[in-house]
Formats: structure tokens, C-alpha cells, sequence
């Protein structure tokens, strides 16, 4: 195996092989827990610091492995899935910081970071898959890695939660897997390519070729959270913070995202999408979900809800700009893929953080946190500012490069789309920041777990998270322009796809 | 290919000598002979697979007789993987019965050993009629296996399968008969040709009576109303491989006969197995879903997979992968549905009742058993990146490839079926332990094996195309 084929595996198995052992360890060993976590975590750091180093310099990854005759399982790193292997190895590495810190004196721990570890892993799969049979694969393994997580807490509440995920998930995989097939009837075997692989089908096969795109984006869009698909997403935020953060960020609804960026551009290729009338449709459904999605979100007074409501809105950016015929629209899509997964981590880290140490829930009881929790509120307003489209935020630069995209689309009612949601962010998100700052506090806190100690307002394991993606939210806005900024790496992907 | 350095005979007989060995021995006893004699069985397999991948099917002529006179032994690809997955099913399910066992096997060991040396036989078999007898003496062993659990719902159990296995091994003795009648010949090889070149009425009625013997072995739905009681009542051990690898046998025979001499009675009819398949599928799921008791529920979850194996008989026109998604789905079925009855088995000992609403609270405490009962429901779910998700796959994209829509409805909606009953276990696993929930300790070595078969059946996944190449030996194109 040579180094180009080692180095896709050895990211899959960074995190593989420290959750299979994880599996096997007894509750009590907290340090080798913990001492394998990070050591997978940083050890995929590197691996893809190397292969991002050797794809911006125009190397090849990737290996495959042929499980029946003519089927393969295909890896590539290429410059779209090294975008999504990077945002989920960065975020995975601060999710399991905060998980550690979260989950302190927790029962089934072991249980826990071992499907945390295998959640990673098929998050990796997706994103390095280099044919649909291997993103099928991954997507499984994924709904199947998280269901564990969801219902952590065993309680009859997390059960529903977890059994709704399900119904969704599997039979949304079921919708996947027929398109798949189909597609594997009409055109065999084939892997990944810039511009597609089926335009070159006999103009007859047309209106196969868009019933499969139906049940491809109706199986994708399930974990991407497409209205009317999304169902399940308000739901599974009965699981704890850290699962929150994996689902809303780092893996699920991101893998959904991801697939439907993966089949636009490079099954069908986004000309050939194009002229099957395929791209405007996707980008109404997109449209309807932003704007219904942030409706929702008005009326949710559980504060974990509305970010999920929230979620469902943001995925959507992605999607609008893949459809979106053009570069402009696909640098904002790809861009937002890495911005909305820095942004909405840092919130679901600080819902937690307040209901870890004050016991808070709900939007309305938020009053006065800011004063008691002044970091972790910062962190809240920062991404909150992110969210709404505030310059000189990362989710800014998105709706940006979104809004020049569309109006170079000639679609300039995406702009008024656009318009109505960052309207509606911020009526969603603006109550809640003048909560935090601008109420008294109340006589006391619903629940206070962890007291404040100077400057330490809760634990530090889970304060340092949400602190530095802020961080991030706002460094990816300010140096959108750099040259290692995540703007800057879409413009490359891009670059190749309208270039092939 | 004669003499005492031939796999094929000692697949029978070293089977036959342990059981007569364990059945001298006395009840309960033999078990460690049982685990040497298969750990030489799975060598002979696996030395007789190296065999046919250098030099194609092979044939032993037993006492060196040889057709029309003698026994002749015939082994090609797919003989061979059946083989393989009796030998590596059977041997963690002794490990496990060693250890399930601890108050006594009864003659358990006598009845597993002779039950394996009969299925070898059948595998081998190269006429009809030594595959009667072999199945007859297949069936009298598993109905023994069956009543061994003692008391009066097993006994019960085991009579009807008792009575339907006779009435469904004369149908097939039946089928002979009117097939000698016609051909003067019952060996397998010449009757190909035979029948292709002209088939009279006789042996349309022969074919017909023989695929309902052997639709009633293989519990195929309206058949199928022995096996939930007889494999739910059973031990878990009896229970893991009667459901993994007896009925498969029937199969096994379905596959060999309509894939070879049969062929080409099957154009026209082969929509009524794949109806039945489909009933078996959506009945088998829909019972495993609302019975009370866990193991009905693997039981009735063995009754919908089987369906599956008789979706494949609208495909035939497409031979290879016809053959290829029903044994795969028939090994990665036996290899998860041993795991699952394991499994079953441990959360029985450890709640101490046969229910599951009893479930509660093991995810935490026997999380090895849940895994693989997981595992094992990934398999039948036909989730990747098991065997039976490849199963799956190559039976959707023949489907496709064929136009058969409805076909391709079936099989999704089994796989969700499957797991609305899979997870349905599992929920309530995860749920927290009432606290006058009492666990009895459980060994670990039950829990490893239950565990090492769920594994092979989702890792098969990744290596199915030595498995497939294996398979495609000997057949006819």
C-alpha cells in the first residue's frame, strides 16, 4: 500500500480503532478513556493536516477494496471531501473535550465515546466516499453509530426521540438505496467525477434519471433536514449536549448536506442537473425550508429546540447554493457547510453549558445568564451574530457569496428568501441575546450543578470549547481573504468543478 | 479422486464418530469431542474450498464403486459454501452449548452430531434419492433436537414438526419415484440434460411435488406454522441451528434442483414462491413485531428471512445473480440468526424470563450480548456493511435490472420491517433497569460467541467477492 493509499485508511482508522477499544474498556478507566479519545483525535489532526498539505499541492488520495464482483468500495480525499473531513476532525477534537467534561460521573461512559468514536469514523466514510455504494455504506453506519447517542440517557423521552431519528433515517436510507441501485442499473458502476458520470446516457433515460434524483435528494435530504423531511431533528435534541453538537455540526445533518453536494455536482454533474430541470426545484424545496425552518424557530421557547429549528433553516444555505447554477452560489454553499458547523457548535456548546451549570432550559429563563456566565454568553452572542449574517462574522461571508450568487443565477427571489430569513434570525436570536445582557437576574437559578469560581463560571472542560469556535466564527469572517481560510478553499473546489 | 486423503467422505464421518462417541459416552457427556471433531470439520472445509479454487468441483465415488452402483459424493462452489457455514456456524454454537449447558445436554451432543454428519451428506449428495435420504435422516435429528427441551409445549412442538417433516419428505420421495419412473436414473448430473431435452407431465407433477416437500422443510409461508413454536420452545443452542442452518438444507435443495435439472420448468411459475416470499416476509416481520416473547421473535423473524431466499425465483432467467443473493442471504441469515438466538439465549438465563419487556436495563449490564444481538439485527436488517446488506443489494439491482418493481418494494419493506422488531428488542434494552430488576451473572464465553457470530456475519460483508468466486465454481453458465 503506498503512502497515498495509507493515508485515507489511517483517517478512517484514527478514530476506528480507539472506539473499538474504548468499546472493551471497564467504566473506571477514565484516563485510557480519555488519553485514547485525544490521542485518536489529535493523531487525525495530523493525518489531515498531511493530506491537506499534499491536495493543495495537486497530490491524489484514496484506495479501494471490491466486496462483491464489480461493487467497490471507493475512498478519495479530494479537495470537497477534505473540506468536510477537516470541519469534523477540528470539531470532533473540541466536541471530545466538552463530552469529557460533560459527561463527568455519567453512567455508560465507555458505552458513550466508543459510538462517539465510530459516529467519526462513518462521518469520515462520507466524506471520502469516492462512489454512492460507499457513501451508502457510511450513511448507514452513521444513523446506526448515532442511534446509541440519541437515546444515551434511557429515559421514555429519549426513546421517542431516538425512535423518530429511526423511522426517519432508515427510511429515508431506503429511498437512498433504490436510487442508488437505480442508477447502478442504468449506469454501472462508477465513481465520483467532476462534472458527473451521467450526462453521456441516452437522452431517453431522462425521465428515469429524475425520478432517481427525487429519491437521492428525498434520501439525502432526510439527514440534511429538508422540509418536509426534517421532522426528526427537533426531536432528537433530547440527547445530551455533546450528541446535540455531533448532530447538528459536526456528522448528521452535515452527511445530508454533503451527499446532496456530492450528487449535484458529481453524479449528475451541475450543467447536466441543469438541463434535466433538476437545480430549481431543489433550490424552492431549499427555500421553503429556510424560511420555514426560521419560522418554527420564533415560537420554540425550549432554547435547544429553537437552535434545532435553527438547524434545519441553516443546512439549507447549503443546499440553496448548490443549486444555485454557477460558481459564486457553490463557493457559498461550500463555505457555509464549514460556517454553519463552527457557528452552530459553539451554540449548542453554550445551551449546554447553561443548562449543565444553571439548570437553564428554556429561552425564558435565560434572564441575567449573562452576567453570572459572561464567557460563555460572549461565545452565545458571537455565533448568535454569525447566524443572523452580522459582518464581519463567518456567516456573513455565506450569505454574501449566496446573495452575488443568485443574482449572477439570475434568481434574484433567492435574494428576497435570504432577506426574510436573516429577518427572522434575528427576531429568533436578538430576544435571547437582550435576555442574557440586558434582564436582571433572577433570586435564583432553576438547577446550579457547578458554582462560579472566579473567572471560571463552570467547568473549564466546558467553557474552552464554545470560547474557541467562537473564536473561529469570527477569524473565518475576518480572514475570509487568507489564503487557509475556509472561503478560500471553496473558491478551490469550485475552481476544479467549473473547470474540469 | 479416491483414498483416505479426500475431505469429502471425512466431512460425513468424522460428524458420525463423535456423536456415536458422546452417544457411548452417556448423556451430557462428549462435549470437548464435539469441539475437536468440528474444529476438524471446519478444517476439511476450508482445505476442500482450496481445493475446488485450484481445481474445480470434485467427485468421490464412496467404496470406489461408483454411479449407477455405489454412492457417489459431489462437491462444486456452492456445496462448498454451505459446507463452510455449517462447519463455522456449528462450532462457536458448541463453544456456546458447552457453556449453556451446565446442568446437563441431555443427548444433545449425539443428536448435533448426527444432525451435522446428515446435513454434510445432503450438501454432498449427488442423486435424488441419497438427498432423501439424507434429508429424512436431517429432519428426525432436528425433531429430536427439538423435543430435548422436555416438558409439554416442546413435545408438542416437536410433533408437529415431526408429522410435517414426514408428510413433506414423502412428498419429495413421491417426486423420485415419478422421476426414476420417467428417466430410469436419479443422479443429478445425467437428469440435465434429460429433462431439458423433454420434459413429460410426470415430471412437471414430480418437480411440483418435490418443491412442496421441501417448501414445508424450509417453513416458507402458509408453510411455516411449525417452526415458531418448534424453534422458540427449543434451547437456545437447538434453536440457533435449526433456524441458522436446517432449513437451509431445504433450500439448499431448492436452489441445487431449480437451478440445475429443473430449470426449465421454472419459467412460467416462478412468481408464486416469490407471492409466498413476500407473505412470508410481511407476516413473519408483523408477528415478530407484536409477539410478547423474545424468542418468538427471533423464530418469526426467521420465518420472514426465509422469505427473502424465494424472491430470487422471478430472476432465474439471470442464473448467477439469482444464485449469488440467495446464498448469500442464506449464509449471512445463518450466521446472524445463530448469533441472535444466542444472544436471546444469554438475556433469557440473565433476566430469567422468556420477554421482552424484561429487557430493560441490559444494555447496561451484559453490553457484550446487546452488541451482538445488534450486530446480528444489522445483518437481517440488511444494513451495511453486512453479507446480508450485499445480499440485498445484488437482489434489488437483479430486480431493477428486470423491471420488477414490486419485487424491489419487498425487499425495502422487509428491511424496515426488520428493523422495527430489531430495535423494538433494543429500545427497550436501553431503558434503565426497574430497581427490583434482578440479573443472574451469565458466563462470559456464552457472550463471546454470540458475539464472534454476529461479527462474521457483518465482516462477511467485506469480503464477498472471494466468497462469490468460491460460489461461481462448477456452475453452469
Amino acid at each position: 500500500m503506498s503512502p497515498n493509499e495509507a493515508l485515507p485508511l489511517a483517517v478512517l482508522l484514527s478514530s476506528l480503532l480507539p472506539g473499538l477499544i474504548i468499546f472493551a474498556l471497564p467504566e473506571s478507566w477514565v484516563g485510557t478513556r480519555t488519553t485514547l479519545n485525544l490521542a485518536g483525535a489529535l493523531a487525525k489532526l495530523v493525518l489531515v493536516g498531511l493530506l491537506l498539505a499534499g491536495v493543495a499541492a495537486g497530490q491524489d488520495y484514496g484506495f479501494r477494496h471490491a466486496v462483491l464482483p464489480g461493487v467497490e468500495l471507493v475512498f478519495k480525499a479530494d479537495a470537497l471531501a477534505l473540506l468536510f473531513v477537516t470541519l469534523s476532525t477540528v470539531l470532533w477534537l473540541f466536541t471530545t473535550f466538552y463530552a469529557i467534561g460533560y459527561l463527568e460521573d455519567a453512567p455508560h461512559r465507555s458505552r458513550f465515546f466508543g459510538f462517539f468514536s465510530l459516529c467519526v469514523t462513518a462521518t469520515m466514510g462520507i466524506a471520502m466516499a469516492g462512489n454512492l455504494f460507499t457513501f451508502f455504506v457510511f450513511y448507514e453506519l452513521l444513523t446506526l453509530a448515532t442511534f446509541p447517542l440519541v437515546v444515551h440517557r434511557g429515559t421514555p423521552q429519549a426513546m421517542r426521540g431516538g425512535t423518530v431519528y429511526l423511522a426517519y433515517t432508515l427510511g429515508g436510507g431506503a429511498l437512498l438505496l433504490t436510487g442508488i441501485v437505480w442508477l447502478h442499473a442504468l449506469a454501472g458502476t462508477a465513481d465520483f467525477a467532476h462534472g458527473g458520470y451521467l450526462a453521456a446516457l441516452p437522452p431517453r433515460a431522462a425521465g428515469q434519471l429524475q425520478f432517481a434524483f427525487l429519491l437521492l435528494i428525498a434520501g439525502v435530504g432526510v439527514k440534511a433536514a429538508l422540509v418536509p423531511l426534517h421532522g426528526w431533528l427537533p426531536q432528537a435534541m433530547v440527547a445530551p449536549a455533546p450528541v446535540s453538537a455531533l448532530l447538528h455540526a459536526v456528522a448528521v445533518v452535515k452527511a445530508g448536506a454533503f451527499g446532496i453536494v456530492r450528487i449535484v455536482y458529481e453524479v449528475y454533474g451541475v450543467e447536466f442537473a441543469q438541463s434535466l430541470e433538476l437545480l430549481t426545484p431543489l433550490a424552492v424545496a431549499a427555500a421553503i425550508t429556510i424560511v420555514w425552518g426560521s419560522w418554527r424557530a420564533l415560537f420554540q421557547d425550549d432554547l435547544k429546540k429553537r437552535l434545532a429549528y435553527s438547524t434545519v433553516s441553516q443546512v439549507s444555505y447549503i443546499a440553496l447554493g448548490v443549486a444555485l447554477f454557477g460558481p459564486i452560489g457553490t463557493i457559498g454553499g461550500l463555505v457555509h457547510l464549514v460556517h454553519q458547523g463552527i457557528m452552530k457548535i459553539t451554540l449548542f456548546f453554550c445551551a449546554g453549558n447553561y443548562a449543565e451549570t444553571l439548570g437553564v432550559h428554556k429561552v425564558s429563563e435565560l434572564n441575567g445568564a449573562g452576567r453570572r456566565m459572561p464567557l460563555t454568553s460572549v461565545a452565545f452572542s458571537v455565533a448568535a451574530f454569525g447566524m443572523i449574517g452580522v459582518a464581519p462574522t463567518a456567516g456573513y461571508v455565506s450569505k454574501w457569496y449566496l446573495g452575488e450568487g443568485a443574482l449572477a443565477a439570475d434568481m434574484s427571489w433567492v435574494v428576497a428568501v435570504l432577506w426574510t430569513s436573516s429577518l427572522l434570525n434575528a427576531a429568533y436570536f436578538l430576544p435571547i441575546l437582550y435576555r442574557l445582557w440586558f434582564r436582571p437576574q433572577p433570586a435564583g437559578w432553576p438547577a446550579e450543578h457547578i458554582p462560579a469560581r472566579g473567572w471560571r463560571e463552570t467547568g473549564w472542560l466546558l467553557l474552552m470549547p464554545p470560547l474557541f469556535t467562537a473564536l473561529a466564527v469570527l477569524v473565518a469572517g475576518l480572514f475570509a481573504e487568507a489564503d487557509w481560510s475556509p472561503l478560500a478553499w471553496a473558491k478551490l473546489i469550485a475552481e476544479r468543478e467549473y473547470l474540469q | 479422486m479416491n483414498g483416505l486423503l479426500d475431505p469429502l467422505p471425512w466431512l460425513i464421518l468424522l460428524p458420525l464418530a463423535w456423536a456415536s462417541l458422546a452417544f457411548l459416552l452417556g448423556p451430557g457427556r462428549g462435549g470437548r469431542l464435539a469441539l475437536a471433531g468440528l474444529a476438524g470439520q471446519l478444517a476439511l472445509a476450508l482445505w476442500l474450498a482450496r481445493r475446488l479454487i485450484e481445481g474445480g468441483p470434485v467427485s468421490h465415488a464412496v467404496g470406489g464403486w461408483g454411479a449407477p452402483l455405489g454412492i457417489d459424493l459431489y462437491a462444486d462452489g456452492l456445496s462448498a459454501v454451505m459446507l463452510l457455514l455449517t462447519q463455522a456456524v456449528a462450532l462457536p454454537l458448541a463453544f456456546y452449548a458447552r457453556a449453556y449447558f451446565a446442568q446437563g445436554a441431555g443427548q444433545f451432543w449425539p443428536l448435533a452430531g448426527f444432525l451435522l454428519a446428515a446435513m454434510n451428506a445432503l450438501f454432498l449428495a449427488a442423486d435424488l434419492f441419497n438427498l432423501y435420504v439424507t434429508l429424512e435422516l436431517l429432519g428426525l435429528a432436528a425433531v429430536g433436537l427439538v423435543a430435548l427441551g422436555g416438558g409439554a409445549e416442546p413435545s408438542r412442538a416437536a410433533l408437529r414438526y415431526l408429522v410435517v417433516s414426514l408428510a413433506a419428505s414423502g412428498a419429495y420421495l413421491l417426486g423420485v419415484a415419478l422421476i426414476y419412473g420417467s428417466y430410469g436414473t436419479v443422479a443429478i448430473a445425467p437428469l440435465t440434460p434429460l429433462i431439458a431435452a423433454q420434459a413429460p407431465l410426470a415430471v412437471g407433477l414430480a418437480a411440483g411435488l418435490m418443491l412442496l416437500g421441501l417448501v414445508a422443510k424450509s417453513a416458507l409461508f402458509p408453510f411455516h406454522f411449525w417452526l415458531p413454536p418448534a424453534h422458540g420452545g427449543a434451547p437456545a443452542p437447538v434453536s440457533a441451528l435449526l433456524s441458522a442452518l436446517v432449513v437451509k438444507a431445504a433450500f439448499y435443495l431448492i436452489l441445487r434442483l431449480w437451478l440445475g435439472p429443473f430449470a426449465p420448468l421454472t419459467a412460467d411459475w416462478g412468481w408464486l414462491p416469490a407471492l409466498a416470499g413476500a407473505g412470508a416476509i410481511l407476516w413473519g416481520s408483523w408477528q415478530a413485531l407484536r409477539t410478547p416473547r423474545l424468542k418468538q421473535l427471533v423464530a418469526w423473524s426467521t420465518v420472514a428471512q426465509l422469505g427473502y431466499l424465494f424472491l430470487i425465483f422471478p430472476l432465474f432467467g439471470l442464473k448467477e445473480p439469482a444464485l449469488q443473493a440467495g446464498t448469500l442471504q442464506a449464509v449471512a441469515h445463518g450466521l446472524a440468526k445463530a448469533a441472535m438466538f444466542a444472544a436471546a439465549g444469554i438475556l433469557l438465563k440473565a433476566t430469567g424470563r422468556d420477554a421482552v419487556d424484561g429487557l430493560a436495563g441490559v444494555a447496561g449490564r451484559l453490553p457484550l450480548t446487546l452488541f451482538a444481538f445488534g450486530l446480528a439485527g444489522v445483518t437481517l436488517m440488511g444494513l451495511p456493511p453486512s453479507a446480508g446488506f450485499l445480499a440485498k443489494w445484488l437482489l434489488i439491482d437483479a430486480a431493477l435490472e428486470q423491471g420488477l418493481w414490486p419485487l424491489v418494494a419487498i425487499v425495502l419493506a422487509g428491511g424496515l420491517l426488520a428493523a422495527a422488531y430489531v430495535f423494538r428488542v433494543l429500545r427497550q434494552a436501553f431503558l434503565l433497569a426497574p430497581e427490583a430488576q434482578q440479573f443472574h451473572p451469565v458466563p462470559r464465553r456464552l457472550e463471546w460467541a454470540a458475539f464472534g457470530l454476529a461479527a462474521a456475519s457483518v465482516l462477511l460483508g467485506l469480503r464477498g467477492v472471494e466468497l462469490m468466486a468460491l460460489l461461481g465454481i462448477g456452475v453452469a453458465p
